[in-house]
């Protein structure tokens, strides 16, 4: 079944973790920007949930890094952070094993996945879906880029990433919605939290609405970590998003810089054919 | 230098319950378990945030180890700041200070722009 979902939205832990310290108005419209997202990939009736985010150590880390990986369990624990910190409570995440073992096998067909039974969803996935899917009664596919211990994978791999999952998707009989998460310019966790380069995150998202490819593809590393910061290393969920939408346009629904959340806040869609 | 080794171990803390009960019970044996200079040794004894970050421990899991130890978002930034200013630069990884005006600030300046529109 084509893949009848595709967007991408920011995870930053503030979002959930500094709630109270932002603006009213600027938090709640984030908030109810996320619901519509989160009723948009409900109406199109998804049999799961792909949600390809880039963890922070809460799974992998640099004794053993893969640079793609896709969990393939029935369920899933989130948020390993402390409670009180993220401000979400630690749940059980319904999964799907045996459909995960199909969409790997055929996104292994291209890109060498790594493939973990066990995962700990961190703020990466457990954000997005403490919005999206508060009742956790959609079962997620958790696909993680490698975006924190550099080297990281070249903007043109998680291209690759996004074009698999999206034959992985349309190869299964399920319905299958997909979102990429992660920040766009951020310095996240340094003294420098909550700079934000507006500039750059505009002309990115006009890259990624184009779903221009090369445009999308020509940022170098140096240039992002000089421009974006090492949080702009997660451009790759929004790349691999871009990919699996596959020549579809898309449309920015929600941006705004929240420095208290040290990311401009984005909801974002492209227009698959559902 | 052995960056990897304390951000091993801070991973490990930060992610498993009973690996903090190890380092409780018996905090030395586990540190010989590492290979870590006395500088090292000492900043996760402390633990001293603003040195670890210096160090170049990767603030998605210095953030954590920070919270792990009850210090709030202000302080773990603040600390970082101090870090700087006692230790000099960061010395490895891709966590370095690179300037900013600061979130009051920046809120200031986003509001006025928004009145300006």
């Amino acid at each position: 079944m084509p893949l009848v979902y595709c967007g991408a939205c920011s995870h930053a832990p503030g979002i959930t973790a500094r709630a109270d310290r932002a603006d009213t108005q600027t938090r709640e419209a984030l908030e109810s920007a996320f619901g519509r997202m989160g009723d948009e990939i409900r109406a199109t009736k998804p049999d799961a949930l792909v949600v390809i985010a880039a963890e922070h150590f809460a799974n992998f880390f640099m004794n053993n890094m893969p640079a793609f990986a896709m969990g393939m369990a029935d369920s899933y624990e989130g948020p390993i952070e402390d409670e009180a910190f993220l401000r979400i409570k630690r749940t059980t995440v319904p999964g799907n094993k045996a459909l995960s073992k199909r969409l790997i096998e055929r996104v292994m067909q291209t890109v060498d996945v790594a493939y973990a039974e066990e995962w700990k969803f961190d703020h990466g996935i457990s954000v997005p879906l403490h919005f999206l899917t508060p009742d956790y009664d959609l079962p997620i596919i958790p696909a993680n880029i490698n975006c924190q211990g550099p080297p990281l994978a070249p903007l043109a791999r998680a291209w690759a990433f996004g074009e698999a999952l999206r034959a992985a998707a349309d190869s299964v009989p399920e319905r299958i919605a997909l979102i990429g998460t992660g920040g766009i310019s951020h310095w996240p966790a340094t003294p420098d939290s909550g700079k934000i380069n507006q500039d750059w995150d505009q002309e990115f998202l006009r890259r990624w609405t184009a779903n221009d490819r090369e445009a999308l593809l020509s940022y170098t590393d140096a240039e992002t970590y000089r421009d974006a910061g090492q949080g702009g290393f997660e451009i790759r969920t929004f790349i691999a998003a871009a990919a699996a939408a596959k020549g579809a346009k898309g449309t920015v629904q929600f941006c705004e810089p929240v420095p208290v959340f040290a990311v401009s806040c984005t909801i974002a869609r492209m227009a698959v054919a559902a | 230098m052995s960056l990897y080794q304390v951000q091993k171990l801070i991973y490990e803390l930060n992610r498993d319950p009973r690996t903090r009960e190890r380092f409780s019970a018996g905090r030395d044996a586990m540190l010989a378990e590492y290979q870590l200079t006395d500088e090292e040794k000492g900043a996760l004894i402390k633990p001293d945030i603003g040195l670890l970050y210096v160090l170049g421990v990767n603030g998605q899991l210095l953030m954590h180890f920070a919270a792990l130890h009850r210090i709030e978002w202000p302080d773990y930034l603040e600390r970082m700041r101090q870090g700087l200013k006692d230790h000099g630069a960061v010395r490895e990884g891709v966590y370095a200070a690179t300037g900013y005006e600061g979130v009051e600030a920046h809120d200031a300046r986003l509001k006025s722009e928004r009145e300006k529109r």
